[in-house]
């Protein structure tokens, strides 16, 4: 579904994101085919790790079961996730993303560090469904 | 100034959820712009649909759509897709037909009947398409993106849940003195605090419902005008139809990440911002000229966001200009003197064109018991997702 937007396992893994090798430009989700700068017109692009840990620039919660193309099972009660959108320094990038399960609005500051970890979004008979979470760092569970 | 279009005409359908079909919704906003204008459906030379879906059709078609339940009569036809800065293009499409010389009275439609709830993808499994994306890999609502928004204007400006409330109570006094809002009740700030929290921070009386509604306008030239006794029409000043600079980053419905600054500095000033500036620019008028505003208050803290962007106020001073009731009726400058989108909800291919809708009122001094005295000067603010402007600047 979302093939190479991520890789690795435990402290290894990280979003991957392209690099315009002409303008050093980043992109996430990764941008493949041309870059996006209107100043350049390369179509040359590589793939980088994106820095693992970043700062909250804002965050949020969904309190209600949201529509399809999510999956989530209809005979379950609706458990709220948080929503963290990370700034990442090095790049110069906002990423948004689920919160590591049991992190709350209560638990996030603006400007707090957070770490990408290895996440599951949803299980079917036949296969895992990964992703990435953001976990604030210090927080292991 | 050749640049200007007089609006001849002005009209909308109730909005509400009335169970019916989109096209009778934008015929009934029509027939009341064609009688506002004075004119009949035979005297259009063009008419431009915003468009929305058309249930067996694979895409999204207006223009014909409302031409044949007005009746087949051979004008000039076009329809125009730009999510919620839909019905700002079609006033745009309209305009540009107008000054070409292409047509000399257009009639512009917009109506919906929109789903219950969130507002959703199309079906089938899209991973092409960052809206899919974000509902697929995030369940990411529109609501998810305006609560981030607002706890970032906590934390950056020091705003407050209780201002965001007041936006809700200033909005909905409004919308209780137009017949045409779908919510028609005065709300109070206790009970946006006792309403359900849907995105932290903000509850449900903070966030816009989904709405069926329809808006028309009947542009012309201005010689037109004149032709029909018109001397002083409503005349639209600018259209800004303008696409964000790279790299936009601020995060934005329905992308996953913004775009990165490594390698090129950011414009000065927001998408949002240049929304304005471009309409501004266009019309040769600034914010210290307006009588009015009509802003897409999507959450009651982006119409905060808002007052920034359009330069009513210095960065981080929306929530102190509210504070002051400059934004209120009798202030400095009234904004959503409609209701906003708080009271009519969103019906997309319809709303930017209801927003012109009540500019035009207010400038002829129709808006009755919402009258912005002495208006002169009016803008209206919206955007489309995927980077669609959306701003309209009229003047009498």
């Amino acid at each position: 579904m979302v093939t190479g937007w991520f890789a690795g396992e435990g402290d290894d893994f990280t979003l991957l994101g392209t690099r315009c090798s002409a303008c050093a430009s980043v992109f996430f989700p990764r941008e493949d085919s041309h870059c996006r700068n209107p100043g350049c017109d390369s179509g040359d692009l590589v793939e980088i790790p994106l820095s693992r840990r970043g700062r909250v620039w804002s965050y949020t919660d969904s309190q209600y079961r949201p529509p399809s193309p999510y999956v989530t099972d209809p005979e379950l009660p609706w458990e709220p996730h948080t929503l963290i959108a990370v700034e990442l320094a090095a790049e110069r990038i906002v990423v948004l993303g689920q919160a590591v399960p049991g992190v709350t609005v209560a638990d996030l500051a603006v400007g707090a560090e957070v770490e990408v970890v290895p996440g599951v979004l949803h299980e079917d008979g036949e296969t895992v469904w990964t992703t990435w979470h953001w976990r604030p760092t210090g927080v292991t569970a | 100034m050749t640049g200007e279009v007089a609006v001849l005409g002005a009209g909308m359908h109730p909005w509400g959820k009335w169970g019916r079909g989109f096209v009778e919704y934008g015929v009934t906003a029509a027939r009341a712009a064609l009688a506002d204008a004075g004119l009949e459906w035979r005297d259009i030379g063009s008419i431009v649909g915003a468009d929305t879906v058309r249930g067996g059709y694979p895409g999204y078609v207006a223009g014909a759509t409302f031409a044949k339940a007005l009746g087949w009569q051979g004008a000039r036809v076009a329809s125009v897709y730009a999510a919620c800065a839909s019905g700002a293009q079609a006033v745009a499409a309209a305009r540009a037909q107008i000054l070409a010389g292409l047509a000399d009275v257009v009639l512009v439609v917009g109506a919906d009947a929109a789903p219950k709830g969130f507002f959703r993808p199309a079906g089938g499994d899209r991973p092409e398409d960052p809206d899919w994306l974000r509902f697929r890999i995030l369940g990411a609502t529109n609501p998810t993106y305006f609560g981030l928004y607002a706890r970032r204007r906590i934390a950056v400006h020091g705003d407050t849940v209780e201002d965001f409330a007041q936006v809700k109570v200033k909005n909905a006094a409004l919308g209780a003195l137009n017949p045409y809002a779908r919510y028609r009740k005065p709300v109070s700030a206790e009970e946006v605090a006792a309403s359900a929290v849907v995105a932290d921070p903000l509850r449900l009386l903070d966030i816009c419902a989904t709405s069926d509604g329809g808006a028309a306008l009947v542009l012309s030239s201005m010689e037109f005008a004149r032709r029909r006794g018109v001397a002083e029409p409503v005349r639209i000043r600018a259209v800004s139809t303008v696409t964000p600079t790279y790299p936009n980053t601020v995060l934005d419905l329905p992308d996953i990440a913004t775009d990165s600054a490594a390698a090129v500095e950011p414009a000065t000033g927001t998408f949002r911002a240049s929304i304005a500036r471009a309409a501004y620019e266009e019309a040769g008028v600034g914010p210290e000229d307006l009588s009015l505003a009509e802003v897409y208050d999507l959450s009651t803290a982006l119409e905060l966001q808002w007052y920034e962007d359009l330069g009513l106020c210095g960065e981080g001073e929306g929530a102190k200009l509210l504070r002051e009731g400059a934004t209120a009726p009798g202030g400095r400058i009234p904004v959503n003197t409609s209701g906003g989108l708080a009271s009519f909800g969103e019906a997309v291919p319809a709303q930017a064109i209801a927003q012109v809708c009540e500019l035009t009122w207010q400038l002829r001094g129709d808006a009755g018991a919402r009258q912005v005295e002495h208006a002169r000067v009016g803008i209206t603010a919206n955007q489309g997702l995927f980077g669609h402007g959306s701003a309209v600047i009229a003047m009498r």
